[in-house]
């Protein structure tokens, strides 16, 4: 483990040694230059998916009430099975109900671990920054309202997920919306209708890999790389591109070469970042706590009145639900591809460990961060995004931005490695399996990176936005015809439960 | 005849195979069965990427089946001799499996081999003859 760790600080050195020369013979005009050429598509795109309404003065993008609405049915529909199978769903995880013959096999923990490593990110740094810049502390209220409601989606799509997965002859599993919309919505005798939400699924999960869990990635961790290197001053400003070129090789060389190593590596120190990153968070948070009184007063207060906010209550409102179904992705579907591989006999079972997800996420992280921002009060310092977050973070720990530029930059590396399996997984759906065929999307995904570090901040949140919120259409019209599926599932499981035949091994 | 069979860890290794070979010399002279265990490193809190959730009941096959393959050598051997012999392939800590299974099995000894490695190697990372040691219900021999 040491020697892996110098070699990438070594490796980190190296790199700051031969970049300056490097950027400063190149053209600074360059990122610009792809940014004008990127910037109107993103702008039509974001246009269309967000189509707003006016509600009390303010835009309310369909889009989102689309997501909150769908939340809320499910969470009626399966009597808030989010607050009544909470402890049940710990149970799971723990591997209580867990066979050992099943030993070797995905474990409920392992499957919530991968689907966590592709949610927990930039959207809890990052996302939440921009909503409570934009959106004022009260914004944090309606985004945890939003993560609460979220765990009935996420719960609903990947019961279905493991449901209506796919395994191969050769044993290898393969699942996701693409699989429950087609086989699914076949059951219900409307086949040519779940064909084409498939396909329309998978070209927006294609679109969402590449925006929301590539360019977005891409762009905020060169943000923050650029910040702690001397911000404006820095040798790397201006050069988004160089970075972004670096990132996609190392992207490459690990869904490309297939380097297992670079991706062990990555995936063993991110969750030990996301270990240091929430307790900083709450250290700075415990070392105020008479600070957290009026915090939390602050978040009431601006959910209900929106003082001070560009549209009050409902601008509060749109960005709070917006970041935290960005940050948890409930209703978009991504996570039942990751949630599908697991071993059990009861697909609601992985429902309930999936549930979890959103409250990790959002509920936990996501409001932690927000705390922190605002106790900070660095709020009114102008700031967004992910320096934000950072400049939050450094008022109590001076040396924060550092871990953070390294915590971004791996959390980045690990939602692009989740996401291109996503958008590959969607892909290979489109136009069928076949070396040359992932190599083409591979390619194109590197690609996105370089472009996605180029683009300024507005563009590249628009697109990552619309497309992740795109892939909601086809997979919420979905999950309405068959919520009635779930529901089977679930009395068919607790009948088992309470016949004994599924017992408790622990 | 006694029905409490000995207990062997086997992993196809030459210290594994010293192993059985000493264990057919006991059960021999017992007359008692042998029960090869082969186990699986593996932890349900491992970390996987999304590649290798796919891939896992895949990979686990595959890894059954080599393991079948690696533990047909003795069992041969030990059929040649004419001892009763039963084995297995498991997954999880091989320490605490080897225990339970020698609990569940009421076997009356374990025999494991020894690799080799250093002591301090064997102290700081653990071994299994170490765990064995500390924590089997019945006698352990270590086959050097």
């Amino acid at each position: 483990m040491f020697w892996k760790k110098t070699a990438a600080a070594s490796a980190v050195a190296m790199m700051s040694a031969i970049l300056p020369q490097v950027a400063h013979a190149q053209e600074v005009g360059f990122d610009q230059k792809i940014n004008e050429a990127i910037a109107p598509i993103s702008n039509v795109i974001a246009g269309t998916m967000f189509y707003s309404v006016p509600i009390a003065g303010t835009a309310f993008p369909l889009i989102v009430g689309w997501l909150v609405v769908a939340a809320t049915i499910f969470t009626l529909y399966f009597g808030f099975v989010q607050f009544r199978k909470f402890g049940h769903a710990i149970s799971l995880v723990k591997g209580d109900y867990s066979h050992p013959e099943d030993a070797g096999e995905v474990s409920h923990f392992q499957a919530l671990a991968t689907a966590l490593s592709g949610t927990v990110g930039l959207g809890n740094i990052a996302g939440v920054a921009v909503a409570v810049s934009i959106g004022g502390p009260g914004a944090t209220f309606w985004m945890i309202l939003a993560g609460l409601l979220g765990m009935a989606s996420k719960f609903t799509e990947c019961t279905l997920g493991v449901k209506y997965r796919n395994e191969l002859p050769d044993g290898r599993v393969s699942g996701g919306p693409m699989y429950y919309l087609s086989k699914g919505l076949a059951e219900k005798g409307k086949p040519g209708l779940g064909k084409f939400l498939a396909i329309l699924f998978s070209i927006c999960c294609i679109g969402g890999a590449v925006g929301g869990g590539n360019m977005f990635q891409a762009n905020q961790a060169f943000q923050q790389v650029v910040n702690v290197t001397g911000g404006e001053n820095s040798f790397l400003a201006g050069s988004g591109w160089l970075f972004g070129l670096v990132m996609a090789i190392i992207v490459g060389v690990v869904i490309i070469g297939g380097i297992k190593s670079i991706a062990k590596v990555t995936e063993k120190i991110v969750p030990l970042m996301a270990i240091i990153y929430v307790t900083a968070g709450v250290i700075i948070i415990i070392s105020n706590i008479s600070m957290v009184g009026d915090a939390f007063a602050q978040i009431f207060v601006g959910a209900f009145t929106g003082a001070g906010v560009a549209g009050g209550v409902v601008g509060a409102l749109i960005q709070g639900f917006k970041r935290a179904a960005f940050s948890n992705e409930a209703g978009i579907g991504s996570a039942a591809i990751a949630h599908s591989a697991v071993r059990t006999k009861e697909p609601v079972t992985e429902g309930y460990v999936a549930l979890l997800e959103p409250f990790i996420d959002t509920v936990v992280i996501c409001t932690m961060t927000a705390l922190v921002i605002t106790i900070s009060g660095e709020l009114n310092s102008g700031l967004t995004g992910v320096e934000l977050t950072s400049a939050a973070f450094a008022s109590a720990f001076t040396w924060f931005p550092l871990i953070l530029a390294l915590a971004v930059v791996l959390f980045a590396f690990s939602t692009m490695l989740s996401w291109s399996y996503y958008g590959l997984k969607s892909w290979t759906y489109l136009v069928g399996e076949g070396k040359g065929k992932e190599i083409i999307f591979k390619l194109f995904f590197c690609l996105c990176v370089i472009v996605g570090a180029s683009m300024s901040l507005g563009p590249v949140i628009d697109f990552s936005d619309s497309m992740i919120f795109a892939m909601a259409i086809p997979n919420i019209i979905g999950l309405y015809f068959l919520m009635p599926v779930v529901r089977g599932e679930i009395s068919q499981y607790w009948d088992k439960i309470e016949r004994g035949e599924i017992k408790k091994v622990k | 005849m006694t029905d409490q069979p000995i207990l062997v860890g086997y992993d196809g290794t030459d210290a594994a195979q010293r192993a059985v070979e000493f264990a057919a010399k006991r059960a021999t002279a017992e007359g008692c069965a042998i029960h090869l265990v082969y186990v699986l490193e593996w932890s349900p809190y491992s970390f996987l990427s999304t590649q290798e959730l796919e891939e896992r009941h895949q990979r686990r096959t595959e890894e059954l089946s080599r393991a079948e393959q690696t533990l047909k050598p003795a069992l041969d051997t030990l059929n040649k001799q004419k001892i009763p012999v039963t084995s297995e392939v498991r997954y999880g800590h091989s320490g605490e499996l080897i225990c339970q299974i020698a609990e569940d099995k009421g076997a009356c000894q374990i025999i494991v081999g020894r690799k080799g490695g250093s002591a301090l190697g064997a102290r700081l990372l653990g071994s299994l003859p170490l765990t064995l040691v500390q924590a089997s219900p019945v006698p352990v021999t270590v086959v050097p």
